[in-house]
């Protein structure tokens, strides 16, 4: 259980987050997001709602974000669901963090697709950067995760860092992300080689016509 | 007197462009509703609907259509088990699973994100001929991007009018909406995702009843994979007779590939199903790394299907039948080569460190069996264990291999029973060699 969350006292947490309310913008969206399913369905927008309490949080803390346990149970009263049910969504997925993280959350996947094409070395990388699994470093800077498989298989190997995909990683040029992002800088998002997202590297081998314009292929049907 | 009569071979490629339903894959061009228009969607739409709800089953059923989420079930059968008239009031639901996770797939993403407005027009065409009120398209939480693209290109499908009351001006009201999911792999099995949309964890249930009986919030419920609802509009309009021309019997048309691993140049591209492995990767992919002697094996459907060694796989079709006859799956059609610098072994056990990262916890043989499988597999990595524990393994996942609610614990079976079945030698080696080793650091301390 090393890796396990580490979750702050529940009283520290009470007083800290005892009164959590949405910001107007979010109240607005939660709206919005309980309208998409029928009526008395409400408990399906459970998921989102943790998604945005979790920005929210993020963005007061600046990090990205966590769901302390009034949090969850602010959404359960909005959603008339038991504290439970909340609670057990929240475990259940890994995108919620139990606990608060960093700034930045590195999350590595480490499956056998990226494996094989060296997530060994963006791992190294992180490491290097003094950060270790399941940890937050020092400076509150990055907490890094190894994460399953993240679907961008054909760019592998990738790392999600926040809202962005860095993929076709090396150890160098994970490394070049991690000092960026220290520095305040934004890296460039996508593919870190010359490649136009999952096409082979050097230009496609079918639909060449699309690289330079809004090609109808319907002409020759 | 069987060559006299036989048909002419089955096209398996390569594919024309012309050919080709994903025109925008690589996102060259912008995936907004104008440049969409301008490829070809949403044009004309009504008339699609005119052809009627049977009319449209028939056609999908006619061009040989089967799910391209793994199991390959039939989908113009799957939209007709949908009841034809809501008897006690309770509407249909269409579910589109857009929660991409299988290791090594990767092409619903890109969909998604450089054709949504394919998915979009396929979810009314397919939500109309199953009678369905809306569709949810279920898009995996960590599709963040995806996910932006989404549901910027659905409102832009509401406010040219083709989603919404009278749907393009068809007399059909139909809704789209996006529901994201938080990270969990087997919210991609059906009736796991059903739960996790009623805002539930993702435990899948027990069937019967079936979703099309009793699915999302008790109502008849229809899920399809990303890829077989956006391909539905373009089989409409060029017919079924030219979806079925490519490809072998059973095994029909065209189908988009994710090649990843020791490859020159992975990629996702769409080809015909059944185009040889070979031609695949020469062709798209520039060969193997280090060249066509190098290739150890290859996993041809995504991590649940058994790998194939490399001597059996260079010329197989790649297809569901084809794959099926050499112990394995086409899957999701995720390609994952791995060349002779891999270590097998752990390439395997990370995948089984995946099962049990991804085990629900519902079925003991799953939640307690994925565990115990990996720790095994991790022993048999460092050659830390004993010859017979290389049956008791593949007895063990014969216990959990269909003992389990939904078929997680048939994919955490079967990479395994793949290795034992092809690299029983390597695991003996490394047992053998570990055995060796130990008197002889004993002897140094």
């Amino acid at each position: 259980m090393a890796d396990a969350p580490q979750i702050p006292d529940e009283a520290t947490v009470r007083a800290e987050w005892g009164d959590f309310a949405w910001t107007p913008e979010n109240a607005a969206q939660a709206d919005k997001v309980i309208a998409r399913y029928p009526p008395g369905r409400q408990q399906s927008a459970v998921m989102p709602l943790l998604d945005l309490a979790q920005r929210q949080v993020g963005a007061q803390t600046n990090t990205q974000g966590w769901l302390p346990i009034p949090v969850m149970e602010y959404i359960g009263r909005q959603l008339d669901m038991p504290y439970m049910r909340v609670y057990e969504v929240a475990t259940f997925y890994t995108m919620y963090n139990l606990a608060p993280v960093g700034r930045y959350h590195v999350q590595v996947c480490g499956t056998t697709p990226c494996m094989l094409r060296g997530s060994d070395d963006v791992l190294a990388a992180c490491k290097a950067k003094g950060m270790h699994k399941g940890g937050t470093t020092a400076d509150g800077l990055f907490t890094l995760t190894e994460v399953e498989c993240l679907g961008a298989c054909a760019n592998a190997p990738m790392v999600q860092i926040n809202d962005d995909n860095y993929e076709d990683l090396t150890f160098d040029t994970m490394t070049a992300i991690l000092d960026d992002l220290a520095a305040g800088k934004q890296p460039k998002i996508g593919p870190q080689i010359e490649r136009q997202t999952s096409c082979p590297e050097g230009g496609p081998t079918s639909l060449k016509e699309m690289v330079s314009e809004n090609h109808d292929y319907r002409g020759s049907w | 007197m069987a060559e006299e009569t036989a048909a002419p071979p089955a096209f398996v490629g390569p594919l024309d462009d012309k050919d080709r339903i994903f025109t925008n894959v690589y996102g060259f061009q912008d995936w907004g509703i104008d440049a969409a228009m301008k490829r070809g969607d949403w044009d004309n739409t009504k008339a699609l609907l005119e052809i009627g709800q049977d009319g449209i089953i028939e056609i999908i059923k006619a061009s040989g259509l089967r799910g391209r989420g793994g199991a390959g079930f039939p989908t113009g059968m799957k939209w007709s088990f949908m009841p034809k008239e809501s008897k006690d009031g309770r509407p249909s639901f269409l579910v589109i699973n857009a929660d991409e996770s299988e290791p090594g797939s990767c092409k619903d993403r890109e969909i998604i994100r450089h054709d949504p407005h394919k998915l979009i027009e396929g979810a009314l065409v397919a939500g109309f001929a199953m009678r369905a009120r809306a569709a949810y398209i279920y898009i995996r939480g960590e599709f963040i991007y995806e996910a932006k693209v989404l549901f910027a290109a659905v409102e832009q499908a509401y406010a040219k009018g083709f989603l919404g009351k009278n749907a393009c001006g068809s007399g059909y009201d139909f809704d789209v909406f996006v529901h994201r999911g938080a990270g969990a792999y087997i919210c991609g099995e059906e009736t796991a995702q059903i739960e996790s949309l009623e805002g539930k964890k993702g435990q899948p249930r027990l069937k019967p009843p079936f979703p099309a009986g009793a699915g999302l919030y008790g109502c008849p419920t229809t899920v399809n994979n990303v890829e077989s609802i956006a391909v539905g509009p373009t089989i409409l309009r060029r017919g079924a007779a030219w979806f079925s021309s490519f490809g072998r019997e059973n095994n029909k048309g065209t189908k988009l590939f994710q090649i990843s691993g020791h490859v020159n140049r992975p990629c996702v591209v769409e080809e015909s199903m059944g185009i040889p492995f070979k031609e695949l990767i020469d062709r798209h992919c520039g060969g193997i790394k280090g060249g066509w002697d190098n290739l150890l094996a290859v996993i041809p459907g995504g991590s649940s299907v058994p790998l194939v060694p490399a001597a059996q796989i260079m010329d197989a079709p790649m297809d569901f039948d084809g794959l099926k006859g050499l112990g394995s799956g086409l899957g999701t059609a995720a390609v994952i080569v791995m060349d002779k610098s891999t270590d097998i072994v752990r390439a395997i056990t990370r995948l089984s460190y995946f099962y049990k990262h991804e085990s629900c916890g519902q079925c003991t043989p799953c939640r307690e069996g994925t565990g115990w499988m990996w720790r095994v597999m991790e022993r048999l990595r460092t050659g830390e264990a004993e010859i017979e524990e290389i049956d008791m393994l593949q007895q063990v996942t014969k216990q959990v291999e269909g003992h389990t609610i939904c078929a997680l614990g048939d994919a955490a079976a079967w990479p395994i029973q793949g290795l034992i079945r092809h690299f029983r030698p390597e695991i003996e080696r490394r047992i053998n060699k570990n055995k060796g080793a130990a008197p002889v650091m004993e002897a140094a301390e």
